[in-house]
């Protein structure tokens, strides 16, 4: 049992323990609803659109975790709202819109940061660290935790409605741009809570695959948030392990970790999977095969 | 005006300023089928959601039970297009039943005894209850339409307003859906379905509004469903779309 237990021996690694379990619960969680509301590559552009809203923080306040949770926070809402708009007032599509935005976010992130005089590489906000972890930054995960997820368990009915049928759920009275706005803003606190331990890049793999292979292994709504936030927790504390052990950076190893579980349930999901299916196909046929030759 | 009726006054609907319905009144009872038919681009749809409360009324009032409808309720349900549904969506059948009384108990509260009842009930009208536990992509296209005729039901809606329920259905499936219309029709429940299957209209339905941007005939079947009314509402296009230089 050494082998197990040993890596959460040393001081840094039982803090970043505790932050695989908060944004890997978090992010499985939320990634049931980025995915059945379809926002998947909208979390992408609005993880990159983060960027510059850390480099406005570190001008403004240094490397102050406040000063760059609202510099990251405001540059994102900026981003996910500005694509709306644009896209209510215009022919433009709000994917056209928010591709146009982020990359031009994310290109004014990298050339301010080249005004920063703090050594800052940017780098490390592209891929994290979850091995420097602060205990500010384990506060705002913690505090992200308590505020978002009650929330969205105490919607999770009307949320439902929403993202299985927009118009329908508007039809019984469901607040349908409200809750729009809201999953946004929490999709928006989920990154950001994350951005320390796995960066800007990697954020989507812990956010979206832990919900998709859940999503191949059941039928129920409920089951898929539960179940990605027990898969993200899971998938996050066997990636830091693997990378203490193999020496390797363990955000990347996280997702790796996450895409290797992916593939496992893509393949042998008893309902959806591949193999099963390859299978049944043979099994009747050779079922009806047989029933043939009954009657002739 | 009777207090069990649906009564819709000058009613038009926009969109972006062009009105796609125009000044559009009618009284219709309960315990009716409505068949709404029209060309395309007619104001079907418009009219159906405009009724469910997901489209701003520019001018007009909707009355039921002497009451006015303003935005969404409980009294209406509305049905989308199959097309329009996620069917890969983590749910059973049961559990899209479910959403019916979404409405009637608070976002976090449990489901009560009351509300399983009326789900279990809502299945059993419309024969689902045997596949309570499938996902609903593994139905046939008539068991989904009868999917979300339960969810109405469960819901306590008094007024269905379907969006094309027959499209895409076979002959079988097209016969078990008219035999479940008959049933609620007879249950007291207001039917609006939009339809494009001019053949089939008398034996589905007793009364219809036929539209072309505006009302130009609402009644029984047998007094309104003539010739005449057909090539006024077919053949000409009053307030259409293209009038106004849009694509249908």
């Amino acid at each position: 049992m050494d082998w197990l237990l040993e890596p959460f021996q040393h001081a840094f690694m039982q803090r970043a323990l505790v932050a695989c379990v908060l944004i890997g619960f978090l992010n499985g969680f939320m990634g049931g609803f980025v995915m059945l509301r379809r926002m998947a590559l909208m979390a992408d552009s609005l993880s990159h659109s983060l960027l510059p809203g850390l480099a406005v923080g570190v001008l403004l306040f240094g490397l102050a975790p406040m000063g760059l949770f609202f510099g990251a926070l405001s540059a994102a809402l900026i981003v996910a709202l500005g694509a709306q708009l644009l896209a209510r007032g215009t022919r433009v599509k709000e994917d056209t819109a928010l591709a146009i935005l982020y990359t031009c976010a994310f290109s004014s992130g990298v050339v301010l940061l080249s005004f920063v005089k703090v050594r800052v590489s940017l780098l490390h906000y592209l891929f994290g660290n979850i091995l420097g972890v602060s205990n500010q930054d384990l506060w705002l995960a913690y505090g992200v935790a308590v505020v978002v997820l009650p929330l969205l368990v105490a919607a999770e009915r009307p949320l439902q409605l929403l993202l299985f049928d927009a118009s329908v759920a508007r039809s019984q009275g469901v607040p349908v741009s409200l809750l729009n706005t809201g999953l946004v803003v929490a999709l928006v606190l989920t990154m950001l809570s994350s951005l320390q331990a796995v960066g800007v890049i990697l954020l989507l793999g812990l956010l979206i695959a832990p919900a998709a292979t859940v999503y191949l292994l059941c039928d129920s709504f409920p089951a898929l948030l539960w179940g990605g936030g027990a898969l993200g927790v899971f998938g996050a504390v066997s990636g830091l392990w693997l990378s203490y052990w193999l020496g390797v950076p363990s955000g990347a190893c996280i997702v790796l970790v996450l895409g290797g579980l992916f593939c496992v349930a893509y393949l042998v999901s008893p309902r959806y999977g591949l193999i099963p299916k390859l299978w049944k196909a043979r099994h009747f046929h050779k079922e009806s095969l047989a029933r043939w030759e009954q009657h002739h | 005006m009777s207090s069990h009726s649906l009564h819709v006054e000058d009613l038009t609907v926009s969109y972006r300023r062009i009105p796609a319905l125009h000044h559009v009144g009618f009284t219709l009872t309960c315990g009716s089928a409505v068949g709404v038919l029209g060309p395309n681009g007619a104001g079907k749809s418009t009219l159906l959601k405009a009724l469910a409360g997901l489209l701003p009324l520019e001018t007009g009032r909707i009355t039921f039970h002497g009451r006015e409808m303003k935005g969404a309720n409980q009294e209406f349900a509305y049905l989308p297009q199959r097309e329009m549904v996620d069917w890969d969506f983590p749910t059973t059948v049961r559990g899209v039943v479910e959403m019916g009384r979404y409405l009637s108990v608070r976002w976090w509260k449990r489901f009560s005894q009351e509300d399983r009842l009326a789900v279990d009930a809502a299945l059993e009208a419309m024969q689902m209850t045997a596949l309570q536990d499938r996902q609903i992509s593994a139905l046939s296209g008539g068991q989904q339409q009868r999917v979300f005729l339960a969810r109405a039901l469960a819901q306590e809606a008094h007024v269905l307003l379907l969006d094309e329920p027959f499209t895409g259905l076979d002959q079988p499936s097209q016969e078990g859906l008219k035999l479940v219309f008959r049933q609620l029709r007879e249950q007291g429940k207001l039917l609006l379905i939009s339809h494009h299957d001019l053949g089939s209209v008398p034996e589905l339905f007793d009364q219809v509004l036929l539209l072309n941007g505006e009302l130009l005939a609402a009644g029984r079947v047998v007094d309104v469903f003539t010739q005449e009314n057909l090539t006024r509402t077919y053949g000409t296009r009053v307030f259409s779309r293209i009038d106004h230089g849009l694509a249908t």
